[in-house]
């Protein structure tokens, strides 16, 4: 009944509107832009969100790295017979629950000693690109350091652990990938037991992770993308370790470790400063300027919307003000409180539905131009506009109420009233 | 008669308390929002050198082929054989070549512990190209590069820690573990961005502070120091450096290079010269592709490479949208309040008043506002910026900073802004007929 009132009314609506036809216009085109601009923040500010929240699929809270450098002038064998005994004293220290060597850590691309990108092939022979993914050297304490969970297959044994270093071309003969990794390069089957290539050589997957971040963190759909080999990262350049301890307070225990690396600290070289960071800062550093957007677009967007609704209360009282004659014309001719509301929410609706209209196809645009501009930045699902617009129109309902009810309010007696 | 207007148009203010609040407040807001925004982002694009950038030019040459460049652009960096064949030229009035890189330093000090320090590789023309600024000594000379001498420039920040500032020019420090004779030391030197290693490093980095120590390309090559990044053209993109020599002079594109080009014909003629390079590179056999090279000039390179932080750009493309709409926005409110006074001008153009009189009122109307929404505005501006530590990253919100002429700029827009959204409701207001009008009032 209601809906077949607020339909008769529409005709009216429409024709008082084309009196204003700039007003009307100004207001549309005020709800198009919002709805561009602020659909398209929206999803930015969702698609970081989801974005920073990924888990790295490690114990991230009783995680810590150090990056321990090497002096000048020790050759491999040293720096290998280095790390053995540095990593018995870090599993040795108080508070440490598991302790691994690595080339790279988590989340932390520009901060580890020598990430590795590498290219996965299925065959030596290869002609099609091959797969993307990031090379770590692990042991057998890698899984347990991390906090990994092994979906399947088992985890490397100590003697299948070498020592390799940057010049060495010795192929793995085992590897552990993680999952999404193995679903990447065997869609539909299973990838244990697989022989992949790796630039080197032929490796057989003993097992694959759950889920496990490597050192990227920016990109769309690699950061999970890893090969586990078991082996020592001998470069004189210097190694990562990670170290998990038992408890979160991890103060105490990186200075600990520090302490017992430093007892042969001439073979070194840590700065307690820069060179230790846990998993919780190193988040914090990569993530801060996908932070920063996501703060600042939120607050633009609820700037947008409250100067939207804002404009919206001021025109809205505007015309309310001018229309108070034929408001009370209307009331003394038998309108009710009831019809002088719907009129206005009509009106309001009418007009950002035009703005709407208008909004979604500026809202596309937007995003395309903007996919250009930016990377890494997704195609909007349509259903983020359309979302958007319901917000707009609700948003509208809500701004117009005010001065809706004070039409409402306007005596019939006016109609009669020289002003 | 402007100070007239002016009280007018207060008047008119005190009287629709609710619409000129509104107003003042979207355009507060809207040019404040714009003013914090463009603060980050002058903070982030702004000249680092502005006295040298308009002749500094970074040359590219592409040294793998079409199939392995993006969008047919060069690679960012040369080879080095392409590096030294155009330092050996010797085309420019000055140019370097560079690469950052790490050292183990060690001086006779032995209270000071070893330490990791970056730095670059460089070549003498680096120091008087880019205007560094030294504290004591000089860079090295031409001939220390050619003798790939033990020579070192060190930052203040190192000779603090270890000559505790002391005059250091002639001590020796072990940059992984040889012998270097320190030439000279720098004065404050923070250039942001990090122009001169931009193309060297990622984007994310193009932020940090820069290195501590810089010795001459030629001895660092020979020590076998590696870039922090090179780009070869094997399967895995990565180098194989088994072989120095192999590796020095294989395709992977790991150096940077700038020319100082003083006029628009020294530009072309190095571009001419840089083309030739190519076409007889391509005549030797060694590239199978026609020349692809460029010269771009320093701004061109960092907005090529897109060194503004996304959040940067981000949010002042969204603040500048944000006051699209705002202005958008005040041209409604205008123009109901003006549309109000309908009867007021009827009256004034009856009385005498021409349409250039109303313009005049109105538009200083608009004005009134403006100035009292630009004042809202800087202290909006001053609040944003002061939060946007917060916001930001520490390493970009350290750039940012207020001066006088941000605040001017603020009140400017702020009262350009309105203006600019009260043109058109003036003139409907002007439009009023004065018979008409005062007809129906009565």
């Amino acid at each position: 009944m209601a809906l077949t009132r607020t339909f008769m009314q529409l005709r009216p609506v429409v024709v008082a509107l084309g009196r204003h036809k700039v007003a009307t216009a100004l207001i549309v085109l005020q709800v198009a832009l919002t709805l561009a601009v602020a659909s398209n923040a929206l999803f930015i500010v969702a698609t970081r969100i989801v974005h920073m929240s990924r888990a790295t699929g490690t114990d991230e809270a009783h995680l810590f790295v150090i990056r321990n450098k090497w002096t000048i002038g020790q050759n491999t064998s040293r720096i290998d017979a280095n790390i053995r005994t540095d990593l018995d004293a870090l599993r040795h220290v108080e508070g440490v629950r598991d302790a691994s060597s690595s080339n790279a850590a988590p989340l932390l691309y520009a901060y580890s000693v020598s990430p590795i990108p590498t290219r996965v092939k299925l065959v030596p022979d290869q002609t099609t690109r091959p797969q993307f993914a990031m090379l770590s050297f692990a042991d057998a304490h890698t899984i347990d350091t991390l906090g990994v969970s092994l979906v399947a297959g088992r985890n490397f044994r100590p003697d299948e652990v070498a020592a390799i270093g940057p010049d060495d071309k010795q192929a793995a003969p085992v590897v552990i990938v993680t999952r999404s990794l193995a679903d990447k390069l065997f869609p539909g089957s299973s990838a244990l037991g697989k022989t992949i290539y790796l630039p080197d050589g032929p490796s057989t997957i003993i097992g694959i992770l759950a889920r496990l971040q490597g050192p990227l963190s920016w990109t769309r759909s690699s950061d999970g993308d890893n090969v586990l080999i078991p082996a020592r990262h001998v470069d004189p350049q210097g190694v990562m370790y990670l170290v998990r301890t038992d408890s979160t307070a991890m103060k105490p225990v990186i200075a600990a470790t520090l302490k017992a690396l430093q007892e042969r600290g001439s073979v070194r070289i840590i700065d307690p400063k820069d060179d230790v960071i846990t998993l919780y800062q190193a988040r914090e550093r990569i993530y801060a300027s996908d932070r920063s957007v996501t703060i600042l677009m939120s607050i633009v967007c609820g700037l947008l919307l409250s100067a939207t609704a804002g404009g919206i209360v001021g025109l809205s009282s505007f015309w309310v003000g001018q229309r108070r004659k034929q408001i009370g014309i209307r009331r003394s001719l038998g309108a009710t409180r009831g019809d002088i509301l719907c009129y206005f929410h009509a009106e309001n609706l009418l007009i950002v539905g035009g703005g709407i209209a208008l909004g979604i196809v500026l809202a596309i645009l937007t995003n395309l131009g903007l996919m250009k501009a930016f990377y890494p930045m997704s195609r909007m699902p349509l259903y983020v506009p359309f979302l958007g617009a319901l917000l707009l129109w609700l948003l509208g309902q809500l701004a117009v109420w005010g001065p809706a009810r004070h039409a409402a309010k306007v005596p019939p007696v006016v109609a009669i009233r020289a002003e | 008669m402007w100070g007239y207007y002016v009280a007018l148009a207060l008047r008119s203010s005190a009287r629709s308390k609710a619409l000129t609040a509104l107003v003042i407040v979207l355009l507060a807001f809207g040019v404040s929002a714009c003013m914090v925004s463009y603060a980050v982002f002058r903070a982030t694009t702004s000249d680092p050198i502005p006295s040298r950038s308009a002749h500094l030019y970074v040359p590219q040459i592409d040294n793998v082929g079409p199939s392995r460049t993006w969008q047919g652009q060069p690679p960012n960096m040369l080879s080095y054989t392409d590096a030294v064949a155009l330092w050996q030229a010797h085309k420019a009035r000055r140019q370097t070549l560079l690469y950052p890189t790490k050292w183990q330093v060690q001086s006779d000090n032995r209270s000071v512990p070893a330490m990791s320090k970056t730095g670059d590789a460089v070549t003498a023309d680096f120091f008087p190209m880019f205007d560094v600024p030294f504290r004591f000594g000089s860079g090295w000379a031409a001939n220390d590069d050619a003798q790939h001498a033990n020579v070192a420039v060190i930052s203040r920040r190192l000779n603090e820690k270890l000559f505790s500032g002391r005059n250091s020019v002639g001590q020796e420090i072990r940059l992984d573990g040889k012998v270097f004779r320190i030439a000279g030391v720098l004065d404050d030197w923070n250039p942001k961005p990090r122009f001169y290693d931009i193309g060297n490093l990622s984007v994310g980095d193009a932020f940090d502070d820069a290195g501590d120590i810089y010795i001459p390309f030629t001895r660092a090559s020979d020590m076998k120091k590696n870039s922090r990044y090179a780009n070869c053209p094997t399967a895995t993109g990565n180098a194989d450096t088994t072989d120095w020599n192999a590796y020095l002079y294989s395709e992977c594109d790991r150096i940077g290079a700038w020319v100082e080009l003083a006029t628009p014909a020294d530009v072309k003629r190095y571009r001419d010269y840089l083309h030739n390079y190519a076409g007889q590179q391509q005549r030797l056999g060694r590239f199978s592709w026609p020349p692809n090279v460029r010269l771009r000039n320093l701004m061109d390179w960092m907005a090529y490479l897109r060194v503004t932080p996304k959040a940067s750009s981000l949010s002042m493309l969204v603040s500048a949208s944000f006051l699209l709409i705002v202005l958008v926005n005040v041209v409604g409110l205008m123009l109901a309040r003006f549309m109000r006074r309908a009867p007021e001008v009827g009256i004034r153009r009856a009385l005498g008043a021409s349409r250039a009189a109303v313009y005049r009122q109105f538009l200083i109307e608009g004005a009134t506002v403006g100035v009292i929404g630009g004042v809202l505005g800087v202290v909006l501006t001053l609040l944003g910026i002061w939060g946007s530590g917060t916001l930001f990253e520490p390493k970009i919100a350290r750039l940012v900073h207020v001066d006088a002429s941000l605040i001017m700029l603020t009140v400017l827009l702020a009262i350009a802004a309105t203006v600019a959204s009260a043109l058109y409701p003036t003139w409907r207001a002007a439009q009023t007929q004065p018979a008409w009008q005062i007809k129906i009032n009565s």
